[in-house]
């Protein structure tokens, strides 16, 4: 299935306005994490407004796919998109890390509705897909006549740094063993942490050829190009037998030019001016639309 | 004079039948499993020893194997649990909930999942396997996390009545068990239900001078106390309270007001333990003298549990003495 240039456009413009909202709330909020969350947002369009099975309306339907978020500290990502899904009022992201608001600094499941996880704490999330995996695997074998074509499909999104945690690699083995076919882990492979580059602090490559050696069907692509990322996930469904793993190569910041593979602006928010250049680089995305206006 | 039914014999040690406690965990199972199809079990390659085998044996569909990985396993239980599945996970309690404590905290009980946690081979009594695999710890840092519920049942029988009471209660659970055979003195009418704390003896005597609050199989040596300071005059009630979390707090406090003296008694350290939590409600809400049996502020080591038990300071003589030296603070 490929997608129609105008769908495209829409995705396209759909996570740049995604953007501009997670430079407004971390500005209102005064701290968080700005680096990760613009990285990620053409996936967490991608996933949203095309790939996911869901019903912003009903949260809690049963037969919905799952999305786990594993590393925590991206949620302003999250919170966005789910506002323009229409989870809840776009109005209401300016509350991010407030007191009594639903959007926690991490995300806390029994906060908002339509989260599936509380995370922060780093490495846990492909567990908690391997777990949510295997429940849909129990229930898919009860069910008289029913066929594997359209199981209840697991999303977990990793950064690259967690994969330092051991527990990722626990629950690497065990997918590969139960060849979880249903789920789809998507690591946000831009490259950056706390401390500084993945391969300074704790080479992860070759990257690929670990997860193929724990039984997982792997794919590498450009994290910021809608019909790769789309195109990845349609692939990883029709796999047999097997995880699937998308290697998203993403750009830290990607769409504010000062922002981007910047590793200080992993755990921090713009001030006022930067938060206005930003929002002036991503309405113009960075300069190339201008033209249109002169 | 027993205000409820126990096992015939209760004062012949030798006459009661003997099991580890963690027998009743895979008992329960199987029976949780027959009377819900959505109780699945984990194992961290210990599915022998934690008795989950016995679940793995009549459902093996529903039973997975996760290797030694407990972080892994907790946080997996998790994912099931917001399935609507409901996970019981089993390790020695020093790696669930030892090892992966942050993963309970975050991924069970902050998301409030439906998971039980049983850790068995928890306590001295381990014996010969020493310090290492000994938990002296795991119910100060179950108790500490929100959410939580912790059970530390007393026999074989009530383990298994805990099991099935964790299976039917929402929310995250953790059951405490032990590794050595010890006696099955509760029987099958003797109540059990999470959060109540039951009266197991109480002396003939016209008052009663003394409370002793217990859990897990220490609670025997507990009565055999008891037993003895009766015929010394000394009118004695015995408590069991094997939910530490939440406390019965209205028990404690009854018993505390009309005997004006407790004695805690847990294989566990005193810090963080059931004695902290008498403590916390006592000093609330009745102060009284208090003496606490228990690991004080050390590790284990190995040897016989028997051996142990007395070298910690737990045996029936222990009791006694704390009897005694907290009635002089009366």
């Amino acid at each position: 299935m490929s997608l129609s240039d105008e769908r495209i456009k829409f995705l396209e413009e759909k996570a740049n306005e995604i953007r501009q909202d997670i430079i407004k709330m971390l500005l209102e909020a005064g701290s968080g994490h700005s680096a990760g969350p613009l990285g990620m947002a053409d996936i967490f369009t991608a996933l949203y407004f095309e790939v996911l099975k869901h019903d912003p309306g009903r949260p809690d339907w049963e037969e919905r796919d799952r999305l786990v978020l594993s590393n925590g500290h991206i949620c302003p990502v999250q919170y966005a998109t789910m506002a323009h899904a229409g989870y809840f009022p776009v109005e209401e992201l300016k509350t991010l890390r407030k007191f009594g608001s639903r959007l926690q600094g991490h995300p806390h499941r029994t906060a908002l509705p339509g989260l599936e996880t509380s995370s922060g704490p780093l490495g846990s999330g492909l567990s908690q897909a391997a777990g949510m995996a295997i429940a849909a695997r129990i229930d898919l074998s009860k069910e008289e006549g029913s066929s594997s074509d359209n199981p209840i499909w697991i999303y977990c999104l990793m950064g690259d740094g967690e994969l330092d945690c051991g527990q990722v690699w626990e629950a690497a083995m065990l997918a590969g063993k139960e060849k979880l076919y249903n789920i789809i882990g998507i690591i946000d492979r831009n490259n950056i942490q706390i401390d500084g580059f993945t391969e300074d602090v704790m080479p992860l490559e070759p990257l690929k050829d670990k997860f193929e050696s724990f039984g997982w069907h792997v794919l590498e692509i450009d994290g910021h190009n809608m019909e790769a990322i789309i195109g990845a996930i349609n692939e990883s469904k029709a796999v047999f037998n097997k995880p699937s793993l998308v290697i998203a190569k993403t750009i830290p910041g990607k769409g504010v030019d000062f922002m981007e593979r910047e590793f200080s602006w992993h755990g921090k928010s713009p001030n006022s001016e930067e938060a206005e250049k930003a929002l002036a680089q991503l309405r113009t995305l960075q300069g190339k639309i201008k033209s249109e206006h002169e | 004079m027993n205000n409820i039914e126990l096992a015939k014999n209760l004062f012949h040690k030798e006459k009661l039948e003997q099991a580890p406690t963690r027998n009743g965990y895979g008992e329960g199972l199987v029976r949780a499993g027959k009377d819900d199809e959505n109780i699945v079990v984990l194992c961290a390659d210990l599915s022998d020893s934690t008795r989950s085998k016995m679940f793995k044996d009549v459902f093996p569909e529903r039973f997975v194997e996760m290797g030694i990985g407990e972080q892994n396993m907790a946080s997996v239980a998790s994912g099931l649990a917001a399935m609507g599945k409901i996970p019981f996970i089993s390790s020695y309690a020093m790696f669930s909930p030892g090892r992966n404590w942050e993963q309970i905290r975050t991924t069970i009980c902050y998301n409030d999942s439906n998971v039980k946690i049983a850790g068995a081979h928890a306590g001295v009594s381990v014996g010969p396997d020493g310090a290492t695999h000994q938990a002296i710890e795991d119910v100060a840092i179950t108790r500490v996390i929100p959410n939580m519920t912790v059970i530390v049942p007393c026999d074989a029988i009530e383990t298994r009545k805990a099991t099935l009471a964790a299976a039917k209660h929402k929310g995250p659970v953790y059951l405490r068990f032990a590794r050595e055979k010890t006696p099955v003195f509760t029987a099958e009418k003797t109540p059990f239900e999470i959060g109540r704390a039951e009266i197991f003896y109480k002396s003939d005597s016209k008052k009663t001078d003394i409370s002793i609050i217990a859990c897990g199989p220490l609670v025997y040596n507990a009565i055999l106390a008891a037993g003895e300071l009766e015929k010394e005059g000394v009118g004695v009630e015995v408590i069991n309270s094997h939910t530490i979390k939440p406390l019965d707090e209205k028990t404690i406090i009854a018993s505390a007001k009309n005997s004006g003296a407790v004695v805690t008694v847990e294989e566990h350290q005193i810090i963080g333990g059931l004695g902290s939590a008498v403590a916390e409600v006592l000093a609330k809400n009745h102060p009284c003298p208090v003496e606490f049996i228990g690991v004080r502020d050390r590790f284990g080591e190995s040897g016989e549990p028997e051996e142990l038990i007395e070298k910690f300071g737990m045996g029936v003589g222990s009791i006694k003495e704390a009897v005694k030296k907290v009635l002089n603070r009366k």
